[in-house]
């Protein structure tokens, strides 16, 4: 993140048009170029069209849809069943969860390295560590952490043979909501951590000085000066965190199979085999996705063009 | 020592913990393999299995593929918002975070439904143009970060300049786009290359749904298959993971380096 902030100003305008023929000529070579400007992100569009919007359009058409094609309201009246309701409300609670932890342990890691007085080698290598943890996803996640908490993995076996406690016996388990979250901070944390650092960067020393020299200890300046400026950064970041863990599947496949009914492995279910026996239900549970995500994240759009404001 | 301090280091010493044991413990399950001792035998296992290999390399071609779409979509697009359409930005902007919005399965659900064999592009009736789709699916997938690479690149050249010193020396488009632009911001691009190749290389979800021998449905079916080998697979895409980031902050070094001399 080295020079996002510094927007380019607008572009002049083309030089108007001088008399005579040299100016047909300008005016030309103006249409010209513009012309090829427009040839050059038609494929972009195009793209964007066929294999972003169009499918997505198609999708939140079928939902009002029925089998024939008429329009009915009907698929999305059959969203609040139990199965499905379900299936959106432990998605939900895992995310939420693995956001809101994700976010309190990410902002005092972000902290400890800009302000905490740490030696300088730590923050770069905090970040890289952040940078390849967030990435670290999907199913090699699982495999990583049924092979560190699962029945045999590494520290459920310490555990056990050097502390005598038995993990399993305390009611946890890895294929479950709380093993779910648990699993899920592993990119949460670091994510929050990239996200939020260069936010506490922006926090001018200025602000700190002169909240001390008008008397405020260091507990008011974090309540009354910093947290209200941060409060767009961190809630926005919070909803990132939270539309990254609704949308991912393929760790919570891969560690609880189908045991564990979250919406997108039912998705998942009803894609390959029309579980719910009615495919226009199906497009209404993508549509019932589609908005979750598209709250939050269109909310941590707007939270971070203000908090952006601070950062100038 | 003050109490922050100490604070500070708490944090940062459970957060390590957090990011390392998971890694050991993958690291140690995976030399379980023989019994009574370690032994490197599931990497071995896993490096001598024929589905690995097809695998592996059928998502390394996807992902190269991917990035060279990625690219040619990217690249001039971003381009020509800096330089003469800059009234586009906010819908450029707007779709490339549509990815990050609509989770990966919706917008394969969306494929299968329009590109299915029955309609009007058939793209999944035949396995070189479902290859193609699965390509298409990633660059979506990767458009975020690949637009941010390179729109971050762009600003940082003075586009203008360089385009206008071009012309006057007589280059056509072309030219100052492959010759001129695209060197400047390859920094951009490589770690732009690098963050789509992590992300592409053990994708499940596209793949899967898709029905392609890649490698994330491979992992899927080893992991459920297996008890040893898929520890070793988490270690494998980890290094590559790691070697991915490590590359995206080399290059940027480097460009520090030439910078500040």
């Amino acid at each position: 993140m080295t020079v996002t902030t510094d927007t380019t100003p607008p572009l002049p305008a083309e030089p108007g048009p001088l008399p005579g023929p040299v100016g047909t000529a300008q005016k030309n070579l103006a249409v010209g170029q513009q012309l090829w400007a427009w040839i050059g992100v038609a494929p972009f569009f195009i793209f964007s069209l066929m294999f972003l919007l169009l499918p997505t359009l198609y999708l939140l058409v079928g939902a009002f849809q029925d089998a024939d094609g008429h329009f009915t309201p009907q698929n999305l009246a059959d969203l609040f069943t139990p199965t499905i309701l379900s299936a959106y409300w432990i998605s939900i609670k895992v995310s939420v969860a693995s956001a809101l932890v994700g976010a309190i342990i990410g902002f005092f890691l972000a902290y400890a390295v800009v302000m905490g007085g740490l030696p300088a080698w730590l923050r770069p290598t905090l970040m890289t560590f952040s940078g390849v943890a967030s990435q670290f996803a999907g199913l090699p996640l699982a495999f990583a952490f049924l092979a560190t908490l699962g029945r045999t993995g590494l520290v459920t076996v310490l555990l056990r043979e050097f502390f005598g406690f038995n993990l399993y016996g305390t009611g946890f388990n890895l294929l479950s909501f709380w093993g779910l979250t648990l699993t899920y901070l592993y990119f949460q944390i670091p994510l929050m951590v990239l996200i939020l650092t260069p936010a506490l960067d922006g926090l001018k020393r200025e602000w700190g000085e002169a909240a001390q020299v008008l008397g405020a200890s260091k507990r008011q300046y974090w309540t009354m000066v910093a947290l209200p400026i941060l409060f767009p950064s961190l809630l926005g970041a919070t909803l990132l965190l939270f539309a990254n863990s609704f949308g991912a599947i393929a760790t919570a496949y891969a560690l609880t199979g189908s045991s564990l009914n979250i919406v997108t492995i039912l998705l998942y279910a009803q894609i390959r085999g029309d579980v719910l026996h009615n495919q226009n239900l199906g497009y209404a549970l993508a549509l019932g996705m589609i908005l979750i995500t598209g709250l939050s994240n269109g909310t941590y759009i707007w939270l971070r063009s203000r908090a952006e404001r601070w950062m100038r | 020592m003050s109490q922050s301090k100490i604070g500070s280091w708490i944090a940062v010493i459970i957060g390590m913990l957090y990011f390392i044991v998971p890694l050991i413990g993958t690291f140690e399950f995976s030399l379980r393999m023989r019994r009574g001792e370690y032994s490197f035998d599931a990497y071995r296992v896993v490096f001598a299995d024929p589905a690995f290999q097809a695998t592996f390399l059928y998502s390394t071609l996807m992902g190269l593929i991917t990035i060279v779409i990625g690219i040619v979509l990217v690249v001039p697009t971003a381009y020509f918002i800096q330089l003469r359409l800059p009234k586009l930005r906010p819908i450029v902007e707007f779709i490339t975070l549509l990815p990050l919005v609509m989770p990966a399965i919706v917008i394969v659900f969306g494929y299968l439904r329009l590109y299915n064999s029955s309609s009007w592009i058939p793209l999944t009736a035949n396995a070189r143009t479902t290859d193609l789709l699965l390509a298409f699916s990633y660059v979506t997938l990767a458009l975020p970060y690949m637009y941010r690479a390179v729109e971050t690149g762009m600003r940082a050249i003075d586009v203008r300049t360089l385009t206008e010193a071009a012309e006057i020396l007589g280059a056509g488009l072309p030219t100052i786009l492959f010759k001129v632009i695209f060197p400047n911001v390859r920094v951009a691009i490589l770690s732009g290359a690098f963050l789509t190749f992590a992300i592409v290389i053990g994708e499940f979800t596209m793949a899967s749904l898709l029905n392609r021998p890649a490698f994330g449905p491979y992992l899927q079916l080893i992991g459920a298959n297996r008890a040893y080998e898929p520890s070793a697979l988490a270690i494998i895409a980890f290094l590559i993971t790691w070697a991915c980031m490590g590359l995206i902050n080399v290059f940027g070094q480097a460009r520090k380096l030439k910078r500040s001399t």
